[in-house]
């Protein structure tokens, strides 16, 4: 799919909650060897939101400083997509909250997506299609979660929160969307049901038909359709559900350890879900030169993967001198708790009043 | 809180509109329909304003014994800010070490859940504060 004028990105910025849990702590309560399940995973730490924050404050905080990154005011914005698979309400839109703060209501249009983890890139191409056809100016797409795993479950190890914001529109773009395509399949590979509070998953079948098919078929598929190898971009970014998965689908379609080292966070925040391709892409683009190219491939359990093929402008050189914080200025402030503060935090015990 | 009460406010909750005097240029939050200093003079003078949510710490102090609604927080750190605009609000500090904490520090909004009016109720957003330089 290729747009048809001028899309990129104006604007982008991600947040994430500064709390951390390492998965011995995780471990230790479960009785499971957590230092091995974080060696094996190549998960150090992950981030855990406090109490009062959820999609829509993480969101919210992520557009502002987009916003401030593209320099534009909040009636400019046409469209707001929220991606995510842990929206607080399951009626009543994430977005229009979101656009309340921002100042944004009532002139656009705005909807909540739902596609696992690239519920945030999905949103990427619709903005993208918006403003190529010249139906917007500027379109906010968001990535973000505050994901559960059951107590006692694997994903303990590795569900976190936090989330990026990307303005979208076709003048003054700090990066421009080259290509995009999709791969898409019916897979069982994880799920919550409605009513449900925790996700239920297919253990080992997560990975080689679900995961890493996506990623390399929707990978090599732009590749294909764009002409270009492995070795023709700088930098690529591959969803991050843990450490492992990518670098091993990185290697096997022939790209190197730094080109993905940049946009690999997971290793110090975990899963964030639909923030993590997002905020892999803007840790990245924060530490981009002009004439820079980036591939991007989202994986989204259910399933499906999104590619884009990425060039970055002269216009970068101006994210140098801003003030908006960069993702390892955000990353870099940690608080590491203890598991019964994490229960706590994530609603897994109560206090008795509650 | 009231559906409608909570909708009513949601301007100043999320974006912190407040009000200036057209008539001495006062900027107070929350809006106020009338200047206290300039009163009648100020009938109908009343305009919308947007803070930046930029300030200062006044003072502040930590709560041990929370409300109820707060338990999930506790301990947590109340401060009264006052804003560059020069209006005075009181909130929640998040992100911040009591320690570090200190008249002058400065502060700025971000969104927060402030609460929820059950567990399948309307759940309130507003502004907290957290340290400019975290």
């Amino acid at each position: 799919m290729k747009p048809k004028d001028d899309v990129g990105i104006k604007g982008y910025a991600g947040y994430v909650p500064k709390y951390r849990i390492a998965p011995k702590e995780v471990g230790d309560v479960w009785g499971k060897d957590g230092e091995l399940m974080g060696r094996s995973l190549r998960i150090n730490s992950k981030s855990v939101p406090s109490p009062d924050e959820d999609v829509v404050t993480i969101s919210t905080q992520a557009a502002k400083w987009a916003m401030e990154r593209a320099e534009i005011d909040s009636d400019e914005i046409d469209a707001i997509y929220v991606g995510s698979e842990s929206h607080p309400y399951a009626v009543k839109p994430t977005a229009t909250i979101v656009a309340a703060s921002l100042a944004a209501s009532p002139n656009l249009t705005a909807a909540d997506y739902e596609f696992a983890c690239k519920a945030g890139t999905a949103a990427f191409q619709t903005c993208m299609g918006l403003v190529s056809s010249g139906m917007i100016e500027n379109g906010m797409a968001i990535g973000a979660d505050t994901s559960q795993g059951a107590p006692g479950d694997a994903l303990e190890f590795s569900a976190a929160a936090g989330g990026a914001a990307y303005l979208i529109g076709s003048e003054n773009i700090l990066a421009r969307f080259n290509y995009t395509c999709s791969y898409t399949t019916d897979t069982p590979d994880f799920w919550r049901r409605e009513g449900e509070k925790y996700p239920q998953h297919g253990g080992r079948f997560t990975g080689k038909p679900a995961y890493f098919k996506h990623i390399t078929n929707c990978t090599n598929k732009l590749l294909k359709e764009t002409g270009k190898e492995p070795g023709d971009y700088d930098y690529a970014v591959f969803h991050q559900p843990n450490g492992k998965f990518p670098m091993k689908a990185a290697k096997k379609m022939g790209f190197s350890k730094e080109q993905i080292e940049p946009g690999l966070l997971v290793t110090r925040i975990g899963n964030t879900y639909s923030g993590a391709v997002p905020l892999g892409l803007a840790a990245t683009l924060d530490q981009a030169e002009p004439g820079d190219k980036i591939l991007v491939t989202s994986y989204g359990s259910g399933a499906g993967s999104d590619s884009f093929d990425i060039v970055v402008t002269d216009n970068i050189e101006k994210v140098k001198e801003q003030s908006v914080p960069k993702i390892e200025e955000v990353i870099s402030k940690e608080e590491f708790i203890s598991y019964a503060k994490y229960a706590k935090f994530r609603e897994k015990i109560h206090d008795g009043g509650a | 809180m009231p559906i409608p009460r909570f909708w009513r406010e949601i301007k100043q909750r999320y974006k912190g509109i407040g009000s200036r005097c057209e008539n001495c240029g006062k900027i107070y939050f929350p809006p106020r329909k009338i200047c206290p200093e300039c009163r009648r003079e100020s009938f109908q003078k009343m305009e919308e304003y947007e803070l930046e949510g930029k300030g200062e710490v006044v003072t502040y102090t930590k709560i041990n014994e929370p409300h109820p609604e707060f338990e999930m927080l506790s301990p947590y750190i109340m401060a009264i800010v006052e804003t560059e605009e020069g209006a005075r609000l009181t909130g929640h500090l998040v992100d911040a070490d009591i320690e570090d904490v200190e008249p002058g520090m400065k502060v700025e909004a971000t969104m927060r859940k402030l609460g929820e009016e059950s567990r399948d109720g309307l759940i309130y957003y507003g502004y907290k504060f957290w340290p400019l330089d975290r």
